[in-house]
């Protein structure tokens, strides 16, 4: 493979980090008094080209790059095209949140692109000591991002908090990587497989590999929010800034999926009877964690950081199904989840602003009435989280309940369709008093008027769930194309029937 | 060609309606005139259903069958039989209705209103002709929001509640439907009502497993309809919805969908459960009567009347005999009209005197006397007088399931005599005696040329219904014949019942002859 195809598997990287890098030194070049506000703007259009590049990409050939260690194939550059449209949403809604007097916009920018180089390259390296590299680009710039309200006493806390716990879970990580290596002698995925492929068939797993495994699954865990590994989403969500929310949520969470489907399908598709019964538990956790945590919760970004653990729990119940339906199911549903919750957190980062004015739920009553745009797409995407037909937030849990009921797990379908239906209570009360007449008494929340971006973030992420919902057809495929990426899933589910519950 | 489209524009003009309102300028009433021309517009496509409906053919009609998903195999099928032609043109009837009854009642937020209304009218069509299961259970769900929007929103002082009470009563119960169609899935690979049913006819599945699928869509529309335990939202939402919504939200969504998959494709499970099913009906129905006396606020009242009359559908059902089940089908139609009409005249009192409550008024008839005529008749109508629609279908229920279950049919009869003690002492509360003080301190006009125009299509239905019914009841029992569950019960058991079922079935339009004779 000759060098300028290695450097076009990683095109969309490189595109940040060179729009990352420009927006630093623009920054640095502007004077203390100018407006930031363009620099998001330059930001925005690094986001725009690097969208384009990702779809570009699927021109590609499905191939390695610098010595295997990058791979590009149909499923790695799905999730290149998502993350980058995420990263384009919350930009749009930095950039209608900030004012010209937040501190540090610049480096807010440059962090949010450098963040996504990470998360992109998490979903596109097939060497597990790259993958652990890119977690670390895209955690560290997340931590500094949650603490980004200097001034309150919130944010400090939850960066800090994220921070400890985040390098516990990497250092997790790490290890089990080591372990790992120490049992199979590599850290590449396909080798792992290729090395189990002999031992196992030999009838012998060493222990170290499961300690290794489990010691991953702590660490992605803890990436993707799953529960038990769940305590610091709401204090995190609840202290940083809402526009990083938006990102905070979707993006960095879909790239760990990504790298938790690719070494369970990847590396280890022949152990499936010892990582299914945990994947199912720490489903089950998730989800009714989740579901049961945000009923009690009177904070909405709290409310809403439970229901993206519950949403954790969905996405793990496609993995369990063992079929390529399932790896196509949770691609899916990751799409569907990253366009609704960057949807929702679009309203809450306009409508509360930066420094979250509106926090309780109560605050958020007689929005509708207020802003007739904002509160009908709150609504929206809040029926799109309950799960009603013809939104993506619907179709992705059809898909994955399906994918899960056709391997046979159907007491998981039944928690998992239960939990949905718990759900509906608060994402409700929030719906409700959205289209409730505000209270004599309250304050008078104004709503500012919504910017060019915001509408612009607000138009790709309706579109992108009401698009979902009725003609997923697109997108369907994409995923399914992508799940073929990993054929020995469908061997191995064949080979001995998925553990039943 | 008309036929290959009809239904897709039934469906869709609303929906193409509710996207040009959230355009309009919110000035005058450009809005809800704009809506009654689409509901209007709705409705005359929908006569074209019946007029080229084959009452000669089984199956679907005007049938559209296109893949709309490949993997998983979801098809856009859309069809009708003679079982869903006339909910749908009830459905498209009430359209108008509902906009002429909120015309003055929501003056504030009317673009909110009738977006949602459309978009209501869409989704409850949709679930009388989906053919597709996954199709089917969107629109099943999609109904369940514009309600609890319009509840919440436009609702009285507890609205809000009483639509988070609805939507978690339905939308709870619909997880488990949702688990039974995606099993049906994973076991036959196919969303396809048609075909599901003969593979499940073909036998193949295990009898526990078919058993639990059957309860789960059971237990989804019971809540619906709602069946006996199950009707713990009515009350409140009938209470407390916009009068639009409050005419559309029970019975024939819930009582369709009984038939079609319960009957339709688990007959056997269906008459297993038949037993349990009459007794609740029954329990329901005389509850429904008992409360209902006990009411003084005219919407709970009507409320507690609605469940009656439902019960009163899911006994006909449960009876599995063909008059029964022509009957309980016609009932359904008949308690969306007159209940609409009930509740429409209800919403014109509260214009004038601005009260619910039924021991404020009095001596209404001497200022208003078309409305206090309109009123009796339709309460004539509901309580079953022979002439209007009421009586059919009460008829057919009870002799069509009275040679099945004597016992618990001669109790549902005790309901009928409640029936008509609750409504007529509602009439005479209301319109006769001595003006009460809030009465006799008001001049309001009597009905105005709105008012005309929203009710005496109700009431000239009611009439047609009566004394024409054949022309209804050809089409159903058409629908009605082709169910395994029915054809099946002929041929089985071999008593007195079925003997005279057997007589009936070569010549369907009999039972309907007879009772239009009756009438007559």
């Amino acid at each position: 493979m000759n060098q300028t195809a290695s450097a076009l598997r990683i095109l969309p990287e490189i595109i940040l980090t060179i729009a990352g890098i420009a927006v630093m030194l623009v920054d640095a070049m502007l004077g203390k008094a100018s407006s930031r506000k363009p620099l998001g703007w330059l930001a925005v259009l690094g986001a725009l080209a690097a969208l384009a590049a990702s779809l570009w990409q699927y021109q590609l050939p499905a191939g390695t790059a610098y010595f295997g260690v990058v791979q590009t194939d149909a499923f790695s550059v799905f999730f290149h095209v998502l993350i980058a449209g995420i990263v384009l949403a919350s930009l749009l809604i930095t950039l209608d949140a900030v004012t010209d007097t937040t501190e540090g916009l610049g480096e807010l920018f440059a962090l949010i692109l450098f963040g996504a180089v990470g998360m992109m390259l998490m979903t596109s390296a097939v060497e597990l000591l790259l993958v652990f590299i890119a977690l670390e680009i895209s955690s560290i710039s997340t931590y500094i991002m949650a603490g980004y309200r200097r001034k309150t006493a919130k944010s400090p806390e939850s960066a800090l908090k994220y921070f400890l716990l985040g390098s516990f879970a990497t250092a997790f990580f790490l290890y089990g990587i080591a372990l790992v290596f120490g049992a199979t002698g590599t850290t590449r995925i396909d080798d792992i497989a290729a090395v189990l492929a002999k031992s196992v068939g030999a009838g012998q797993a060493p222990a170290l590999l499961f300690v290794g495994l489990a010691m991953i699954f702590i660490g992605l865990g803890f990436k993707v929010s799953a529960a038990p590994f769940h305590v610091w989403t709401p204090d995190v969500y609840e202290g940083a800034p809402s526009p990083v929310v938006a990102l905070m949520s979707t993006a960095p969470k879909v790239a760990a999926f990504a790298v938790l489907l690719r070494i369970v399908y990847g590396a280890f598709p022949l152990l499936h009877a010892h990582w299914v019964p945990v994947l199912w538990w720490l489903a089950v956790l998730s989800m009714t964690i989740g579901n049961l945590g945000a009923l009690r919760q009177r904070n909405v970004k709290r409310l809403l950081a439970y229901s993206s653990i519950a949403h954790a729990g969905y996405l793990l119940v496609a993995f369990t199904a063992l079929s390529a339906d399932g790896i196509a199911a949770a691609s899916f549903y990751a799409v569907s989840y990253a366009a609704m919750n960057v949807g929702i957190f679009a309203v809450i980062s306009h409508a509360g602003g930066y420094d979250d004015r509106l926090t309780l739920i109560e605050d958020y009553r007689g929005l509708a009435y207020r802003s007739p745009l904002l509160g009908g797409a709150m609504a929206f995407f809040l029926i799109s989280l309950i799960g009603i037909p013809f939104t993506g937030g619907f179709f992705g849990k059809f898909y994955v309940f399906a994918a899960a009921l056709h391997s046979g797990l159907i007491w998981l379908t039944i928690i998992g369709l239960a939990n949905s239906g718990i759900a509906a209570f608060y994402y409700l009360r929030v719906a409700t008093a959205v289209y409730s007449r505000p209270a004599e008494s309250s304050p008078v929340h104004t709503v500012p008027r919504p910017s060019l971006a915001l509408l612009f973030a607000l138009f790709l992420t309706a579109v992108t769930t009401l698009w979902l919902g009725i003609v997923p057809g697109n997108v369907l495929a994409r995923a399914q194309t992508a799940a073929q990426t990993y054929p020995s899933v469908n061997a191995a589910a064949a080979a001995s029937p998925v553990a039943q519950q | 060609m008309l036929n290959d489209s009809i239904l897709t524009l039934i469906t869709f003009v609303p929906t193409a309606g509710a996207v040009v309102v959230a355009l309009l300028p919110r000035k005058g009433r450009v809005i809800p005139a704009f809506t009654l021309l689409v509901t209007l517009v709705t409705f005359v496509l929908s006569l074209h259903l019946p007029a080229h409906f084959d009452y000669a053919r089984h199956g679907f009609q005007f049938e559209v069958n296109l893949p709309w998903i490949a993997h998983p195999a979801i098809r856009y099928h859309l069809g009708i039989d003679g079982l869903s032609l006339w909910l749908v043109l009830l459905t498209t009837f009430l359209g108008p209705v509902g906009v002429l009854v909120s015309w003055r009642a929501i003056e504030t937020r009317t673009k909110e209103f009738y977006f949602f209304f459309l978009l209501q009218q869409t989704a409850m069509i949709g679930v009388f002709i989906s053919l597709d299961l996954f199709l089917y259970y969107g629109f099943w769900e999609l109904s369940l929001v514009p309600m609890a929007i319009l509840i919440a929103m436009f609702g009285r002082e507890r609205g809000p509640r009483a639509a988070l009470k609805f939507f978690v009563y339905t939308f709870l119960p619909s997880a488990f439907l949702l688990v039974a169609i995606l099993w049906l899935y994973a076991k036959t690979g196919t969303f396809e009502f048609v075909q599901l049913q003969s593979l499940i006819a073909s036998g193949g599945f295990a009898p526990e497993a078919l058993w639990w699928a059957s309860l789960g869509f059971l237990v989804a529309f019971a809540v619906k309809v709602p069946v006996f335990p199950l009707h713990g939202w009515l009350a409140n939402v009938i209470e407390e919805a916009p009068i639009a919504m409050a005419m559309v939200v029970a019975g024939k969504l819930g009582l369709y969908s009984i038939f079609r998959f319960n009957l339709g494709l688990f007959p056997e499970q269906a008459r297993a459960i038949a037993p349990l099913m009459i007794a609740l009906a029954v329990i329901g129905l005389l509850y429904g009567a008992l409360v209902a006396l006990a009411q003084t606020d005219m919407r709970r009242l009507v409320a507690f009347a609605i469940l009656s009359n439902l019960s009163f559908c899911t006994l006909g059902i449960f009876c599995f005999a063909v008059g029964g089940l022509n009957g309980a089908v016609y009932q359904t139609i008949n308690e969306g009209l007159t209940g609409s009409a009930l509740l429409v005249m209800i919403s014109f009192l509260y214009e004038r005197y601005g009260s619910f409550d039924m021991t404020r008024y009095g001596g209404v008839a001497a200022k208003l006397p078309m409305l206090a005529t309109l009123w009796v008749v339709t309460t004539l109508a509901l309580v079953g007088l022979p002439l209007f629609n009421g009586f059919v279908g009460e008829f057919l229920v009870l002799s069509g399931s009275f040679p099945v279950h004597p016992s618990w049919v001669a109790a549902a009869t005790t309901g009928v005599i409640l029936s008509v003690a609750y409504m007529l002492w509602m009439a005479q509360r209301i319109f006769y005696g001595q003006p009460s003080p809030l009465v006799a301190n008001r001049v309001p006009f009597d009905l105005g040329a709105r008012e005309h125009l929203t009710l005496w299509p109700m009431v000239l239905l009611m009439a047609a219904m009566g004394v024409a019914s054949p022309y209804w009841i050809k089409g159903i029992e058409s629908g009605v014949m082709q169910f395994p569950a029915i054809t099946r019960s002929a041929g089985v058991t071999g008593d007195r019942q079925s003997a005279a079922e057997a007589v009936r079935t070569p010549a369907p339009s009999q039972t309907a002859d007879a009772v239009a004779g009756g009438a007559r």
